[in-house]
């Protein structure tokens, strides 16, 4: 898509009807594909024998249920101590931190370890979740929903978070009033599309998510969608060039509508 | 030199090698299942076929299918959305299915060494709006909806206001929203996904058309002395494309997974030959129905939250893209019905029956511009609008997976489940979709469905 000038308008990317051709996969391909430059000997192999193919099938498999173990939902902890010590465990055990109402901030040490002092906290609501980085998934998120005053959650840089993760927040609506998505690489605008049945949200960070297409577009459709919420990162000027004499101007930016 | 090397790599083993003439075009000789029909539905058969049965690598599969670039296929012409807001059981619960594989689609249709796929999914829900008359039916839609698992909430005039301003609520009595597992995505990258994934199974393509059927007949008495035909397909004649040449492949199970031409496939099996009213002279009552889409381009149009809306009148759209481009149409009632000779787009038809409900009801939409238009068939069932699953019960080897009428995409993974269940067990183990098989065609028992656009 050509650049134009800064400080002009920025131009909505064309639908180009007609693209349902028969082309490859090249149209399908999510921007994270593995395509790795130079086979390695495990492909090689694999290629030419089937039990180097079944072995390395486990191996991937054996990825994929790593990722579902860590998600897995921790139900004797909920019967026995209520949902938000459930939530918070599942975070601290993922590597993130909690913080009840009226508490400090809980972390897990470098070691993973953290203490268990927060099993005591039964009653008392979890406000913030910091899972920055944390291989939450769909399924994980179970434990989540169930934190019903939720105001802050932080989602940065995690790997497994995508659009059908953010069409599973709506419940916590009422409550959530801070969420950051910055750097998740599975994010695009579809999903954010469904953020607008957060209507408490203040704050909402999407700055640097590389599956979303247009990221200054994004971000003005957004701010559109959530009158009432500001909205951090993509700066609408993203893509343009700016000339020399105007390049100062470009931190600042007109004030969002 | 080339030429020399392939000769030689056909003559080693594992190489197609035959003395006479070059045969690598042509079908296999023999094969367990043939598929007629290479779309969604019939990828998803071949695919579950190959997943569900034991041991690894027993069943020989084959899809046959004369459209190599999909032109006319329902699959890729589609919309795209996927919605459980559906009055008959079966019908949530094969929704809920395939949103569960459409989420996981990278477990299922993962092939080593490539890219994982991304069908495009946009979580958006569909927006069903009532009139007075059909408030209460959609009540008790959602309370069968809500049963299954479907998260789906109701919403007053007042709410829906509140929700998107720039709607029009006049005439809308009640509004159902699909919360999650609702949206729509890109059929293509799916059907590539399926193609890819089931080719890397063991399964064979040809490019052809079914022209003939072979089968044997029995006369056999059942429990009540009665007497019936039993039929059983022994070959299939597969023509090749653009040549008379055809192969006759000798099958054990035929898949009638044709789409909106699997009327036409039954009947080449003989299906519906008899005195009507009987169950022998009951024909498979699927049709093709052409259905136009049109793309437009709105400035002021609805913004990033708008759902699949659709209208009491049976018109409906959905955002395409980031751009303010909408994709939508309406479907015609009987008298109107396009001629599906041709896939021609009637843009009167938009002028007249889709442009008026939709600037009524979104009045941003007065001032609108078409981009784009292009037609697709509907597998129509014009017995009730609902599948067709399971085996015929006097042609016992050909299965059914077609006549979804419009909601055959949203339902392929599930189906496709169901019918290798039939195939492998001989019964339905996960969904229960006994109340879609073919004799109720003949019984008489319609599975009607209150929400079909």
């Amino acid at each position: 898509m050509a650049a134009p000038k800064a400080s002009l308008h920025l131009v909505a990317p064309v639908w180009n009807g007609g693209t349902r051709g028969i082309g490859g996969l090249s149209r399908v391909v999510a921007p994270e594909g593995n395509q790795k430059k130079g086979r390695s000997l495990l492909q090689f192999l694999a290629d030419r024998f089937y039990d180097v193919e079944a072995l390395r099938d486990h191996l991937l498999r054996k990825q994929v249920s790593k990722v579902h173990q860590k998600n897995r939902p921790f139900n004797h902890i909920n019967q026995r101590y209520g949902p938000y010590v459930a939530g918070a465990y599942f975070i601290l055990k993922q590597g993130g931190a909690v913080r009840f109402q009226g508490r400090e901030w809980i972390r897990p040490n470098q070691r993973g370890h953290f203490s268990l002092d927060f099993l005591k906290l039964q009653a008392v609501p979890v406000e913030a979740v910091d899972a920055s980085g944390c291989a939450i998934n769909y399924q994980g998120l179970d434990s989540l929903l169930a934190l019903k005053e939720l105001q802050s959650l932080w989602l940065q840089r995690c790997p497994h978070v995508d659009d059908w993760c953010l069409s599973r927040l709506h419940p916590l609506a009422s409550s959530l009033q801070e969420l950051s998505l910055a750097g998740c690489p599975r994010v695009s605008e579809r999903g954010l599309a469904c953020l607008h049945h957060l209507w408490n949200l203040r704050r909402l960070d999407i700055s640097d998510l590389p599956a979303v297409s247009s990221p200054g577009l994004t971000r003005i459709l957004v701010e559109e969608m959530l009158p009432s919420c500001e909205v951090l990162g993509a700066d609408w000027a993203q893509g343009l060039k700016l000339g020399p004499e105007e390049q100062p101007r470009d931190t600042a930016g007109p004030t969002p509508a | 030199m080339s030429e020399i090397k392939k000769k030689i790599q056909s003559i080693l083993p594992g190489g197609d090698w035959n003395p006479l003439y070059d045969t690598s075009y042509l079908p296999p000789e023999g094969s367990d299942v043939v598929i007629v029909g290479g779309g969604v539905l019939g990828l998803s058969v071949a695919y579950w076929l190959k997943k569900l049965e034991k041991p690894r690598g027993a069943i020989r599969v084959l899809v046959v299918e004369r459209d190599h670039t999909y032109s006319r296929a329902s699959t890729v012409l589609s919309v795209g959305g996927i919605r459980q807001q559906f009055s008959v059981p079966e019908n949530v619960q094969l929704s809920l299915f395939s949103v569960d594989f459409l989420r996981n689609i990278n477990e299922y249709l993962a092939v080593a060494d490539d890219p994982p796929l991304d069908i495009q999914f946009n979580p958006s829900g569909y927006l069903l709006l009532a009139s007075e008359k059909g408030a209460a039916i959609m009540e008790n839609n959602v309370k069968v909806q809500r049963q299954e698992g479907a998260k789906v909430c109701l919403m007053s005039p007042e709410q829906l206001r509140n929700k998107f301003p720039w709607i029009n609520t006049e005439g809308v009595a009640l509004a159902s929203y699909g919360m999650e597992h609702e949206g729509w995505f890109d059929p293509w990258c799916l059907l590539q996904g399926l193609r890819r994934k089931v080719q890397s199974m063991g399964v064979l393509f040809c490019r052809g058309e079914v022209t003939r059927f072979v089968s044997s007949s029995n006369l056999m008495k059942t429990a009540s002395g009665e007497e019936v035909n039993l039929k059983r397909i022994h070959e299939v004649h597969v023509k090749i494309d653009q040549s008379l040449e055809y192969q006759p492949v000798e099958c054990a199970i035929v898949v009638n997974a044709a789409g909106a031409w699997s009327g036409q496939v039954a009947e080449l099996a003989g299906i519906g030959n008899g005195p009507p009213g009987t169950l022998q002279g009951t024909k498979l009552p699927v049709e093709l129905r052409k259905r136009y889409v049109y793309l437009w381009h709105c400035p002021q149009g609805p913004g990033l939250e708008t759902p699949f809306v659709i209208d009491p009148s049976g018109t409906y759209f959905r955002r395409e893209g980031l751009g303010h481009n909408y994709l939508g149409g309406c479907s015609p009632t009987e008298e109107e019905e396009p001629d599906p000779g041709n896939l021609e787009v009637d843009h009167d038809f938009f002028q007249d029956r889709v442009w008026p409900p939709l600037a009524q009801r979104v009045p941003a939409f007065e001032t609108l511009k078409v981009r784009s238009a292009w037609a697709g068939y509907y597998d129509y069932n014009t017995f009730d609008q609902n599948g067709v699953v399971g085996p015929h019960p006097l042609v016992i080897n050909m299965y059914f997976a077609t006549g979804f009428s419009g909601h055959g995409l949203q339902q392929a993974p599930a189906v496709g489940r169901a019918v290798a269940e039939m195939v492998l067990e001989g019964h339905f183990q996960t969904i229960n979709l006994s109340s879609f098989l073919f004799s109720r065609f003949y019984s008489g028992e319609k599975v009607q469905e209150h929400n079909i656009i």
